[in-house]
């Protein structure tokens, strides 16, 4: 009895003054509330489909609450279930002040699931967009639920999703000073890891493809450390002929996937040099008896921005590709490496060590606003960020210093918000973000 | 099961290594250029007497084959220089001996910037045994950046250790 009337009250108070505005989430760098949504259980069209349905229905919530910007309302709160093919029953959402509501039905049959969904604003009663239908075998269907999860996302925020993506990383296992190190591939969320290589020979920092196909990594696999190709559905790997020199390492695709940027060392002295994979044709950018590496492109490729210690220590520099005089950009206390351009082109992330601190940041690609998300202290080390395809979200590593420690994958907020560990098996390092699967 | 999973492993390391740059040591040596003594990879070399001034175990333990760096630097310390002196002597004696050396940084740094670091300490040990008269033939370089720490405590006393130059020797045979 109270419940209920307590359940009329809030009708009252929060649907009138809300009830014209159309649900909008605007991702800012300031603190926001998250918003709270319902996902009753999707509903299973086919008798046998419940335990799918409910997996799907999981994953979605998983990958929303996960960006911290969304809170799922438990469903012990429902006050009354919800029916597939009829419109909700708005008043009774908006008394447990849902304001998105995502209902859906699967249906498994014959190796195929089919998962319909739909979006709604509960305060404004309309439905947000069209409802949809999404169809894939029954082994993909953590990327059904993952598209949909995307879907509401990018409908709600505006943005472009990132939930059905994939990382490609280093599995880490064994003792410290002798690492058996691993490139493999992992659901954005750290589930269906595979692993690319075989672990027979040393393996650095893969990088993905623009289109997510191939991935450009350093292996010592000839006895000095080369740039290979690897074909992510195969997994078959190639070196790159670079130029020539001693050590080839710190690589990166161009964005339109054609050519090769990387570090290349001669005679103790590491430059920046870039191949066009197709033709073979080397040209060097920087030409400087300091270390220049970690080289990446902005996304019209028309600047790359590196770290250096001309100056003394580490620092980022950006140069147009064409070549020129480097403007260094990062001017604050300490040191910066590991830079990369973001794929909205508007800022620049890396690692700074400061105080014996390590982090994670942020900053514009003129060196303005500089932001930290993350500190590393009291043993651990922070590095080697990558960015989700929307350049909303970065993901890194966090490595445990000393003989028993090890690496961990984490993921923050560009506004430093909603830090958390990534799942894995074991140890892991050197994450680079795919892009949205299609 | 595991055993023999290992056992191929370190077959399969073995016959990479030997095919290891044939370009600085001519073509069609077979010389594990991963020895005993490097942090590089699983390596077979004999050590011989440590009292024979002619083995590697007495290049390792009383020529001494590493030299130690500052932190972020690559310069040769005093007492580096006197044991790269040592390294000449006794690679000049002993000349049918090659020689690999490897670059390592401690781990507080970023990963590429360590493997450009490594390199830079390797390059100085290798300048300076060509300018004490060491064939350029008989030497290379490689960097392991903080891939291979030798030892692996949170702390300068370890740390101190990992920034170093090793020079592991082999025997070869020259074309």
């Amino acid at each position: 009895m109270f419940k209920k009337f307590m359940a009329l009250l809030l009708v009252v108070f929060l649907g009138a003054p809300v009830a014209a505005e159309p649900l909008r989430l605007t991702i800012t760098d300031g603190v926001i509330e998250p918003l709270p949504y319902a996902i009753p259980t999707f509903q299973a069209e086919i008798a046998g489909s419940e335990d799918m349905a409910a997996n799907i229905s999981r994953v979605i919530a998983e990958d929303l609450s996960g960006t911290g910007l969304f809170r799922q309302i438990p469903s012990s709160a429902f006050i009354s279930q919800h029916n597939f093919n009829t419109t909700p029953a708005y008043p009774d959402w908006r008394a447990i002040n849902t304001q998105a509501l995502i209902t859906g039905a699967v249906a498994v049959q014959g190796g195929q699931v089919v998962v319909k969904f739909r979006l709604y604003d509960v305060f404004t009663g309309a439905e947000m967009g069209d409802g949809q239908q999404l169809v894939a075998g029954v082994d993909g269907w953590r990327r059904l639920a993952h598209k949909v999860a995307d879907q509401v996302y990018s409908r709600i925020t505006g943005e472009t999703g990132y939930f059905d993506s994939r990382v490609i990383y280093v599995a880490e296992s064994g003792p410290k000073d002798n690492r058996r190190k691993v490139i493999s591939i992992m659901d954005y969320d750290g589930q269906n890891t595979q692993s690319l290589t075989q672990g027979n020979s040393l393996v650095l920092a893969p990088r993905f493809s623009p289109t997510g196909d191939r991935v450009l990594y350093t292996s010592y696999e000839s006895g000095s450390p080369r740039i290979y190709m690897l074909n992510v559905s195969s997994a078959v790997a190639q070196p790159i002929t670079t130029a020539p020199g001693n050590m080839a390492f710190s690589p990166r695709f161009s964005r339109d996937g054609q050519r090769v940027i990387y570090s290349l060392e001669t005679g103790g002295n590491t430059d920046i040099w870039m191949t066009d994979i197709a033709t073979g044709q080397h040209s060097r950018l920087t030409n400087a008896p300091s270390i220049e590496t970690g080289p990446s492109l902005s996304p019209d490729g028309s600047q790359i921005v590196f770290e250096s210690d001309r100056s003394g220590t580490q620092q980022l520099y950006v140069m147009p590709v064409t070549g020129g005089e480097p403007r260094r950009i990062s001017f604050g206390e300490g040191r910066y490496g590991t830079p990369v351009w973001s794929p909205r082109g508007d800022l620049v992330a890396f690692t700074k060590q400061n105080a014996g601190r390590f982090h994670i940041g942020v900053m514009r690609t003129d060196g303005s606003e500089e932001r930290l998300l993350s500190s590393a202290s009291g043993g651990f080390l922070d590095e080697g960020p990558t960015w989700a395809p929307n350049g909303r979200v970065i993901m890194f590593f966090r490595e445990a210093l000393g003989a028993g420690g090890g690496p961990s994958l984490y993921s923050v907020d560009i506004s430093g918000r909603n830090l958390r560990q990534v799942p894995s098996n074991g140890f892991a390092s050197d994450p680079s973000w795919g892009p949205l699967l299609r | 099961m595991q055993t023999l999973t290992k056992a191929a492993l370190i077959v399969l390391a073995l016959s990479t290594a030997a095919c290891t740059r044939p370009d600085r040591f001519g073509a069609g040596n077979s010389v594990d250029l991963n020895a005993a003594g490097g942090a590089g990879g699983i390596g077979m070399s004999g050590l011989g007497d440590v009292n024979d001034p002619t083995s590697p175990a007495y290049f390792q333990q009383n020529v001494g084959d590493r030299v130690l760096f500052a932190v972020d630097q690559s310069t040769l310390s005093a007492e580096g220089r006197a044991v790269l002196d040592g390294q000449a002597q006794w690679l000049m004696t002993n000349n049918d001996y090659l020689a690999v050396i490897e670059g390592h940084a401690d781990e507080q740094g970023t990963r590429e910037y360590n493997l450009a670091l490594g390199a830079r300490r390797a390059n100085a040990v290798y300048e300076y045994l060509i300018s004490k008269g060491i064939s350029s033939s008989r030497i290379r370089t490689i960097s392991y950046g903080k891939e291979r720490p030798l030892a692996t405590c949170a702390s300068e006393s370890c740390y101190s250790q990992n920034r170093r130059a090793v020079t592991v020797i082999s025997i070869g045979q020259l074309g």
